[in-house]
C-alpha cells in the first residue's frame, strides 16, 4: 500500500509549553488509522498543525501528502487537497437547511447566482452515499447528533475527500449510531478513502483500525499494526498511561441499607410539545450507600427524567412522587430540591455545569453560598478555605483555585462540578454522563470520588451510555428505553447482552 | 472564621515579583492609569485650569448622574442586558418631580420618595417583560425609551417647568456646611477626606493581613503601599482644593456613599456574586438554584431607582426641568460601563471600572469644552476613544 501523508518530527510550542514534542505518524492509502491518547496528548493539536490552522512556520517538522512536501497557510490549502476535519464541536449553522449547509462556502453557484436545482439534487447523492433519509430542505436544527454528524461528513464527501479527519465523532452518539459511523468508514475505505480517526471509545477503535498511533505528553509512543497482531485494548491503554491499568474500576465493598430515596409515578411531556410524553410513569428507589445506574439508548429520556425531577428544569406537565427518608420532599424548583438533598451534576458540563469566566472557588460554591455567608454577605476567608478544600481533596490539576474553569481540563472541569454539588451536600446525587470526554486516568478518580460517596451513606443514581462503566460501577441497574424504564437488573445478574437484549425486546413491541 | 493556616490548606506558597503582579492585574491598573493620563494631558493643554477648585466642581457635579446610573448600569451588563432608557427616564422622572412641587405644591422630601418609587415602577415594568416574558432587553428598553420620551413631552406640554424650592435644588447645588466655621477653608471637607482615607487604609490593611495569613496571592508590599499610598494622596489633595473654593458638595457625598455600597455590594454580598453567575452562564446558574428570572426582574428595577435619582438630580442641576433633560445620557452611561472594562456578553465588570469609564468621559467632556471644542468634533473624539479603549480592553485579553 502506498503512503499518502506523513508527518515527521513535528513540534510545536505554545508559550511555555511544548505541545508537541517531535511526533511521527504515517498514514497509508486507504486505511483506517486512529489517534489516541489521554486528554491533553496532543492529538488535536497535531490534526490543527495538518489541517493548516496552525500554518506553516509556526511549527518545525515536514508534512508529505501525496508524495510532496506540503506547507499550508491555511484550512483552505489543505482542503482543497483533500484534506477534512470534521470537529467533535459540529460546525454547522443550525437555521440552514442540510443543502444551505453542505455547500456553504462552496456554494453550486454561476457568477454568484446559487442553482438550487443543482444543489438540492447533489445534496439527494450525497445524503443517499451516507445513509441519511432526510429531505435536503430540512433545517439541520431539527436533527439529532446523529444525523448532523451525517450531514458533516457529507459536506466533506462533496469536498472530494481524500484524506478525512473525524475528532471523536462517537462521542455524543448511542450504540446504534455510532455502529452506522463505523461502518460508514469502512465503505469509504474500500473507495480508497483515508481516515484519520480520533477517538476514546477504544472497543471501536479495535473493530474499524487497520493501524493505531498512540501519543502521550505531546510525543509518540508507538504506532500498533492492527493487521500483524491483535491488539487488545488493555495493550492500547497501557501505550496511552505508560502503565497497566490493573483495573479500570475501583474496587469498593458496597454497604447498601435501607430504602431512602424513592421516585413514584414520575412522568413529564416534552418542552415544547405538550403532547409528546417524555418520561413515562417511572418509579425507581435508591438504597443508603448504593449506586444505582440507568441504562438507555440515547434519547431514551434519561436525561429528561432527571432534570424534570431535579426542580422541573425540563419539560412541563410533570408530576410524580418523591419521597426521601420516607417523607414527601418538594422538588418543584432547584432551589427547593437543592433543599431537600438531592443535586444533579449535568451531561453537559460547558453549558449546564460552569460558568467558565469565573474560577475554581467561584464555582466551587455557587450552589451553597450560604453556606460560607452570613447575612447575604460572602466571607471570603472561608470560602477560599472552602475552594482550597476541595481541590485537594479531589485533586483539581491547577496552580490555584483562582484559575477560570474554561482553562481546565474536562477532567478537572468534571471535579469542580462534582465539588460544587458536594459542598451543597446532598443525600442523593444524581451523575449524568459523569466521565464524558475525560480521559482514561482522570475517570479512574472520578469513579473513586463516587464510591467514597456511596460509602459515606449517600444514594447515587448514575446515567451513562458506557455501560461497561455501569457494570463496572453500579449495585443495581435500571434500563431506560423511550421514556419508560423497561427492566431491573441487579449487577449479579447484569451484562451488557442482558441490557441491549431488554432494549431491543422493548423496542419491538 | 477559618482560621487554618496556608499549610493545612495545601496552598501553594509563591513570591509575586511587582512587575508579574502588575502584568497579571493590568487590566485593573490600566483604566486607573489612562484616566490619569488623560487628566494630566487636560490639565497641561488647559493651563491647569482642568484642575481648578472651581472647575473640579463643576466636574463632580456635571457627572454626578452619569456615575450614579453606570451603577446601575453595570449591573445590567454584567447579568447580560442592556437598559436603553434611562435617558428617558431621567427626563419622565425630573418632569415629574417639577410638576409635583411647581404645580401641585407638594413638599420636596415626598416628591422624592414618590419619585424614587416612580423610578423602580419603571425599572419593574420592563424588567417584567425582559426577565418572565424573555423579550430581548434591546427591544423592551428601546420601547421604554420612546415611550417614557413621549410621556415625558406629554407631562411637561412640551414646556420646561421651573423654578424649583430651594430646599430641592441643595440636592445638586448644595455644599456640606463646615462645622468648623473655617474663613475661605473648609475644614470640614478637609477632614471628611482625611476620615475616608483612614477608614479605607485601615480595611485594605486588614484585608491584606487576612490574605497574608491564608497565603493568597498579594501584591508585593512595596507596590501596596505605593497604591494606598497614592489613593489617599489623591483623596486628600482633592478635598484640600475642594476645601479652598466652597467644601464638598451634597452630590459628591451621595455618589461617594452608593460607589462604595454598590462596590460592597458586588464584590461581598451572595447577590453581587449571582448576579455574576447569571451573565456568565445563564443555564448553569439556574441549575444552581439561583432565581435568574427575579435577580434580572431586581438588576432593572435597581437601574429604574438610580435613573430616577439621577432624573432628580439632573432636574434640581438645572433648577427646571426641560422636555429634553436626559437625552442621548443612555449613551454616556453605556460608554462609561464598556470603558470600564465590562464584557458586552455578560459576566464580567467592575464597578470601579465603570466610575473611571464615567469620569474618562466627564474629564473628556469638560476638558474639551475648556478648549473650545465643538460638540461636533467632541462626540467624534469621544466615540473613538470608546472604540479605542474597548479595543485594547479586547486585544489584551486574546493575548
Amino acid at each position: 500500500m502506498n503512503t499518502i501523508l506523513e508527518m515527521q518530527g513535528i513540534t510545536k510550542t505554545f508559550p511555555g509549553v511544548k505541545a508537541l514534542d517531535d511526533v511521527n505518524i504515517t498514514v497509508k492509502a486507504g486505511e483506517i488509522h486512529a489517534l489516541v491518547g489521554e486528554n491533553g496528548a496532543g492529538k488535536s493539536t497535531l490534526m490543527k498543525v495538518l489541517s493548516g490552522v496552525y500554518p506553516h512556520g509556526s511549527y518545525s517538522g515536514s508534512i508529505i501528502y501525496e508524495g510532496e512536501e506540503r506547507r499550508f497557510k491555511g484550512i483552505a490549502d489543505s482542503e482543497s487537497l483533500g484534506i477534512i476535519i470534521i470537529h467533535q464541536e459540529l460546525a454547522l449553522v443550525p437555521l440552514l437547511s442540510i443543502a444551505e449547509n453542505i455547500f456553504l462556502g462552496n456554494e453550486q453557484a454561476q457568477y454568484g447566482i446559487i442553482d438550487w436545482s443543482l444543489a438540492f439534487a447533489r445534496t439527494k447523492e450525497l445524503l443517499k452515499v451516507v445513509g441519511l433519509n432526510e429531505s435536503p430542505e430540512t433545517l439541520v436544527t431539527n436533527l439529532g447528533v446523529g444525523k448532523q454528524q451525517l450531514v458533516e461528513i457529507a459536506k466533506a464527501l462533496s469536498k472530494k475527500v481524500k484524506l478525512l479527519i473525524l475528532d471523536e465523532p462517537t462521542a455524543s452518539l448511542n450504540e446504534k449510531d455510532s455502529d452506522a459511523l463505523l461502518n460508514l468508514l469502512l465503505q469509504f475505505k474500500a473507495q480508497g478513502i483515508s481516515s484519520i480517526l480520533i477517538s476514546h471509545k477504544l472497543n471501536e477503535i479495535s473493530k474499524v483500525a487497520d493501524a493505531i498511533t498512540v501519543l502521550r505528553d505531546g510525543g509518540t509512543v508507538e504506532t500498533l499494526d492492527c493487521h500483524a497482531e491483535t491488539v487488545s485494548e488493555d495493550r492500547i491503554i497501557r501505550g496511552m498511561v505508560g502503565r497497566t491499568m490493573e483495573d479500570r474500576y475501583p474496587k469498593r465493598e458496597p454497604k447498601v441499607g435501607e430504602v431512602i430515596f424513592q421516585v413514584e409515578n414520575w412522568s413529564a411531556h416534552h418542552q415544547l410539545h405538550a403532547n409528546v410524553q417524555v418520561v413515562k410513569n417511572i418509579n425507581l428507589n435508591i438504597r443508603r450507600g448504593e449506586i444505582v445506574g440507568i441504562a438507555g439508548l440515547m434519547g431514551a429520556g434519561r436525561t429528561e427524567f432527571a432534570m424534570s425531577l431535579f426542580g422541573r428544569s425540563y419539560g412541563q406537565n410533570i408530576s410524580g412522587r418523591v419521597t426521601l427518608h420516607g417523607r414527601e420532599i418538594d422538588v418543584s424548583t432547584v432551589e427547593k430540591a437543592v433543599a431537600s438533598g438531592i443535586a444533579y451534576a449535568t451531561e453537559d458540563r460547558k453549558t449546564y455545569g460552569l460558568v467558565l469566566a469565573e474560577d475554581i472557588r467561584k464555582n466551587v460554591t455557587l450552589a451553597n453560598l450560604e453556606g460560607v455567608s452570613r447575612n447575604l454577605v460572602i466571607d471570603d476567608i472561608q470560602e477560599l478555605a472552602v475552594a482550597n478544600d476541595y481541590r485537594a481533596k479531589m485533586r483539581i490539576r491547577s496552580p490555584s483555585v483562582f484559575q477560570e474553569t474554561v482553562n481546565l481540563s474536562g477532567g478537572n472541569q468534571q471535579k469542580v462540578v462534582l465539588s460544587k454539588w458536594l459542598f451543597s451536600d446532598p443525600e442523593i446525587l444524581i451523575l449524568d454522563e459523569p466521565t464524558r470526554g475525560i480521559d482514561v486516568g482522570a475517570k479512574y478518580e472520578i469513579y473513586t470520588i463516587i464510591n467514597r460517596l456511596a460509602d459515606a451513606g449517600k444514594g447515587v443514581l448514575m446515567i451513562s451510555s458506557e455501560m461497561p462503566e455501569l457494570l463496572g460501577m453500579c449495585d443495581r441497574i435500571y434500563v431506560m428505553n423511550e421514556g419508560a424504564l423497561i427492566a431491573e437488573l441487579d449487577i449479579a445478574e447484569a451484562s451488557q447482552e442482558r441490557i441491549m437484549h431488554a432494549i431491543v425486546k422493548s423496542g419491538r413491541r | 472564621m477559618d482560621t487554618r493556616t496556608a499549610d493545612e490548606l495545601h496552598v501553594p506558597q509563591h513570591k509575586t515579583s511587582w512587575m508579574e503582579f502588575i502584568k497579571a492585574h493590568f487590566r485593573d491598573y490600566g483604566m486607573l492609569l489612562s484616566l490619569l493620563v488623560i487628566m494630566l494631558f487636560f490639565q497641561v493643554v488647559t493651563n491647569g485650569t482642568l484642575l481648578r477648585p472651581l472647575n473640579l466642581t463643576n466636574l463632580v457635579l456635571q457627572n454626578s448622574y452619569i456615575v450614579i446610573m453606570a451603577l446601575g448600569m453595570l449591573l445590567v451588563i454584567v447579568a447580560g442586558h442592556i437598559d436603553l432608557s434611562v435617558g428617558s427616564i431621567v427626563g419622565f422622572v425630573g418632569g415629574l418631580a417639577a410638576v409635583m412641587m411647581v404645580r401641585f405644591g407638594i413638599d420636596p422630601v415626598t416628591t422624592t420618595i414618590a419619585c424614587l418609587i416612580v423610578g423602580g415602577l419603571i425599572g419593574a415594568a420592563q424588567g417584567y417583560w425582559v426577565a418572565y416574558f424573555k423579550v430581548p432587553s434591546f427591544i423592551v428598553t428601546l420601547a421604554g425609551m420612546l415611550v417614557f420620551k413621549g410621556l415625558t413631552l406629554a407631562l411637561l406640554g412640551g414646556m420646561s417647568v421651573g423654578p424649583f424650592p430651594v430646599v430641592f435644588q441643595r440636592l445638586s447645588s448644595g455644599f456640606i456646611p463646615d462645622v468648623f466655621g473655617g474663613e475661605g477653608f473648609n475644614y470640614t471637607a478637609l477632614f471628611l477626606g482625611v476620615a475616608s482615607v483612614a477608614v479605607l487604609i485601615y480595611f485594605s490593611f486588614r484585608s491584606r493581613a487576612n490574605q497574608l495569613k491564608h497565603a493568597v496571592e498579594t501584591a508585593p508590599f512595596g507596590l501596596f503601599a505605593f497604591k494606598n499610598g497614592l489613593l489617599a494622596l489623591l483623596v486628600v489633595a482633592f478635598c484640600y482644593l475642594m476645601a479652598t473654593y466652597r467644601g464638598l458638595p451634597n452630590v459628591l457625598v451621595i455618589m461617594a456613599v452608593l460607589i462604595a455600597l454598590y462596590a460592597f455590594v458586588t464584590n461581598r454580598t451572595t447577590i453581587g456574586r449571582r448576579i455574576y453567575a447569571l451573565g456568565g452562564n445563564e443555564k448553569a446558574a439556574k441549575l444552581s438554584g439561583i432565581k435568574t428570572e427575579r435577580l434580572t426582574f431586581l438588576t432593572f428595577v435597581n437601574m429604574g431607582v438610580l435613573a430616577g435619582l439621577a432624573g432628580l438630580i439632573f432636574a434640581a442641576r438645572l433648577n427646571t426641568a426641560t422636555p429634553k433633560a436626559g437625552l442621548g445620557f443612555e449613551l454616556d452611561v453605556i460608554a462609561a460601563v464598556f470603558i470600564g472594562g465590562a464584557s458586552a456578553t455578560g459576566g464580567v465588570g467592575k464597578v470601579t471600572g465603570a466610575v473611571i469609564g464615567a469620569f474618562v468621559m466627564g474629564v473628556m467632556n469638560n476638558g474639551m469644552s475648556i478648549l473650545g471644542i465643538g460638540i461636533d468634533y467632541q462626540q467624534v473624539i469621544k466615540g473613538l476613544v470608546l472604540l479605542a479603549a474597548v479595543s485594547l480592553d479586547v486585544y489584551n485579553r486574546k493575548k
